[in-house]
């Protein structure tokens, strides 16, 4: 029997020494806002959420630094052939998957071939097309062996070879569908190579539990090669789909990062929460598509014009969303590497002098009062997008135009506008790497997001131009022309450019916006 | 007895058969497929993808294939959890989805019952109008407003219980939803109750009994209470089923790892093998809880016996 001194003094040392433990671990918990689809990142649908995790156990060839730059990752340095098609890979000595066992050039040969490979229908294989025969392979017209990479010299050096000298192909290593595989355990293992059991990774952290639909766990990778650096223990990740929900946790002490909280709430955190509510410009353009297939009314150029000119992009930003969106006057969002930010040329003027041109203009292509224009305007459901169409059907009026509206749950609204059922439709697009192209391909004649079908041989050729242009001010310039070249057109209306949004606890460190939203964890820490 | 269960046993073969058909080609007809999104895929990826979850061979040829997996066991895998079969995410989310709903409906019963009850008896005075009202704004309000309210509050201003997440089913963790999920159940209870146990206090045998010299807590509690539970037991069988597989309003807000989610998930990413796997998951569920509805009827009404 016990004195109730000793079992005080008993229940003091466990409480002690369970204690000691937490003074120096450190957990960061983060709501992201989605269920990761796979740890296998060829399987991996494309959302942000995704990143989140993929991103802190896997490490490519070239990684990200807290501004989201590319940094060398798995390969130290480089070298580029003379005629931009040639990479050489030189990877670090000290590289490793989890396990222990040294990440070669052989696990990137690998698992881009797995990843091209048919059979694995990988939806986002397309992101390695640059590479030589790539799509070839992933249409089953090669075999994967085919595909222009090479380990040499014991698998310290990769050699990947490209159809044409992409410039932004570094930026492109960033993503996660360049990640090696661990060939010595999918070999084992096959299907359940990702089972939590099995897995290895090769990043600062390696996923130690997963349950479906509430979080993801993962501690440190002791064998990381710059593990002495990452000062987080362990992080866990809980899908967080409602996201005021995800704020009330976030206020509750239990989350450290709340990823995209609702636009609708900003004006409130920002009063509330003023040290934790981030929001910065970031690599996304929302975007109405005008359809320009034959016989539709904004097939015709001066309708375009009109309609653009009678859109108030301050207003849209500043009133209608409340400051969480920034307006935007190009395709090309401020902030991409190596490009010069392009506006449209009327930004400038006066909303009378606007409306004045746009009625004339909308006087010669035969519409008016007594002739309205009735223009459908799709969207897929959401109060963001329902705002937002509201304005702009408001601004529009002015001008005669009467506008019919659609919504549709996104499977159905994007179905409808790749069909072309439409007028004026809704579009988003956030960059997959840092580069102008990215955004302007999207108006290429017969491109697949390239909704509403416009086409211009100019615009074209200037891209071509750019894509084989190594010099990157001679390409930037090309590039700078296509887009005025698009605007000119009045190719698309650009209405908002997206901003990150995050909550994020301010006893963290090492966090930095930045206009990628990638924050790997590898770099966060908790002040002591 | 036993011949009757079998025999409707047998009877669900051909209802799950016609539900599972209809959801078979109702899904494939709704407009936009499990690959359609923000981002149109280049053609030969899209090829890929199709061949890989067979979706383009015909469609009878897909319904006997999934028939023939059906038969086997197999629900197939997910089109968006890749990691996951349709099998293995219901059966990591139904446990969850059965602790929270199981207890949000004991919690429901322990307190709607004996309030219907109170009311009944009491009918017309304070007491009656109070439970009633009470009743009345379970059932107005809905669970997306009560629930986010109860996490601001006992999460965030007072603190005193997690505002979100699962943890394992620790007990912390479980107070907000199960509250959350009951108080509805507790308002329909309660006022079903009312009404059928004023309905059967008005009955013959009750005056019998009174007539008998029986205390009024014998009368309530041995004569009034079972036959009163009757609608109660008959709104219980597809209720339960109905909670047990989660809710996704509850399950979002919280944090909860339960398949409720997966209807609503399942239907907006065309995921037609979860949709499937939710739907034969569910209907089964339905069938059963009916069945255990109606010989739990035989035990509290004498009156009703199923002969074979």
């Amino acid at each position: 029997m016990k004195t109730p001194f000793q079992r005080f003094a008993g229940a003091f040392a466990a409480t002690a020494l369970l204690s000691a433990t937490p003074v120096w671990a450190q957990t960061l918990n983060i709501g992201v806002i989605g269920e990761l689809a796979s740890f296998d990142t060829s399987q991996v649908s494309g959302g942000t959420w995704e990143s989140d995790v993929l991103l802190d156990v896997f490490e490519g060839l070239v990684t990200q630094n807290p501004k989201g730059e590319a940094i060398p990752g798995v390969a130290t340095d480089w070298d580029i052939s003379d005629d931009g098609r040639t990479y050489t890979f030189h990877l670090r000595d000290d590289a490793k998957w989890s396990d222990g066992t040294p990440v070669t050039a052989g696990d990137f040969v690998f698992g881009w071939r797995h990843l091209l490979n048919p059979k694995n229908a990988s939806k986002y294989a397309y992101n390695l097309y640059p590479i030589k025969n790539a799509r070839a392979v992933n249409t089953g017209e090669l075999p994967p062996d085919a595909l222009g990479v090479v380990a040499r010299e014991n698998g310290k050096t990769l050699e990947v070879t490209l159809t044409e000298p992409t410039p932004y192909f570094i930026e492109l290593l960033t993503h996660y569908t360049a990640m090696p595989l661990p060939r010595h355990t999918v070999e084992k293992y096959g299907r359940d190579w990702t089972d939590m059991d099995h897995i290895v990774t090769n990043g600062a952290f390696k996923p130690v539990e997963w349950v479906s639909q509430s979080r993801i766990t993962a501690v440190k990778n002791p064998e990381y090669y710059d593990a002495r650096d990452v000062a987080l223990d362990k992080i866990n990740y809980y899908s967080t789909e409602d996201r005021n929900a995800g704020i009330s946790r976030f206020r509750a002490g239990e989350l450290d990062v709340l990823r995209e909280y609702p636009s609708s709430r900003y004006q409130w955190l920002k009063e509330n929460l003023p040290e934790a509510t981030h929001m910065s410009p970031m690599l996304g353009s929302y975007y109405y598509v005008f359809n320009q297939r034959q016989g539709e009314p904004t097939a015709d150029p001066k309708v375009r014009e009109a309609l653009n000119l009678a859109i108030r992009h301050q207003v849209l930003a500043k009133q209608i969303m409340a400051g969480t969106f920034l307006p935007a006057y190009a395709f090309v969002p401020p902030g991409v590497h190596h490009y010069t930010h392009q506006e449209l040329p009327f930004k400038g003027q006066s909303m009378d002098e606007r409306m004045a041109r746009a009625s004339a203009l909308m006087k010669e292509a035969g519409y008016g009062p007594d002739n309205p224009l009735d223009l459908t305007l799709r969207y897929n459901s959401s109060d963001e997008h329902k705002k937002i169409a509201i304005a702009v059907a408001a601004m529009w009026k002015p001008l005669g135009v009467r506008v019919h509206m659609q919504q549709a749950e996104a499977t159905v609204h994007y179905q409808a506008i790749a069909q072309g059922d439409f007028d004026v439709a809704r579009a988003g697009w956030v960059a997959d790497y840092n580069d102008a192209e990215n955004f302007l391909a999207l108006l290429g004649t017969g491109a697949g997001n390239n909704y509403g079908a416009y086409s211009s041989q100019a615009f074209d050729q200037k891209m071509t131009k750019a894509s084989t242009t190594l010099d990157a001010d001679k390409r930037e310039a090309l590039l700078q022309d296509a887009e005025r070249i698009a605007i000119d057109d009045n190719a698309a209306a650009p209405l908002l450019y997206y901003v990150t949004r995050n909550l994020v606890n301010p006893a963290l460190t090492g966090w930095q916006d930045n206009p990628v939203d990638d924050h790997l964890s590898r770099w966060v820490s908790f002040t002591p | 007895m036993l011949s009757y269960t079998l025999k409707r046993l047998a009877f669900a073969v051909p209802t799950l058969l016609v539900v599972i058909t209809i959801s078979f080609f109702l899904m494939r007809a709704a407009p936009g497929g499990p690959f359609d999104g923000e981002r149109q895929l280049p053609p030969e990826i899209e090829a890929n993808l199709k061949a890989a979850y067979h979706l383009d061979e015909p469609l009878p040829m897909q319904y006997l294939r999934y028939m023939g997996n059906l038969a086997q066991g197999d629900f197939g895998p997910s089109f968006k959890y890749k990691d996951f079969s349709v099998t293995e995410l219901i059966m990591q989310g139904f446990p969850v989805s059965l602790e929270i709903g199981g207890l949000a409906i004991g919690l429901a019963l322990l307190i709607g019952l004996p309030l219907g009850v109170i009311a009944a008896l009491k009918r017309n005075s304070t007491i009656d109008y109070l439970v009633m009202s009470l009743a009345l704004g379970g059932i107005a309000v809905p669970n997306f407003v009560i629930a986010p309210i109860m996490a601001l509050v006992f999460g965030v201003l007072l603190g005193w219980l997690p505002a979100g997440g699962w943890n394992g089913g620790a007990l912390p963790n479980l107070v907000l939803p199960v509250i959350a999920l009951s108080i509805q159940q507790i308002a329909y209870i309660a006022r079903m109750m009312r009404a059928s146990m004023i309905e059967t206090m008005g009955s013959h045998f009750i005056r019998t009994a009174r007539a008998k010299g029986l205390s009024e807590v014998q009368v309530v509690l041995r004569h009034a209470l079972r036959p009163s539970l009757l609608p109660v037991v008959s709104y219980l069988g597809p209720a339960i089923a109905a909670i047990v597989t989660g809710s996704v309003v509850i399950e979002q807000i919280f944090g909860i790892p339960g398949i409720g989610r997966y209807f609503v998930q399942g239907a907006l990413n065309r995921d037609y093998t979860l949709v499937m796997g939710t739907v034969v998951f569910y209907g089964a569920l339905i069938v059963l809880m009916n069945l255990l509805v109606d010989l739990l009827y035989s035990a509290l009404d004498p009156q009703i016996r199923y002969n074979d």
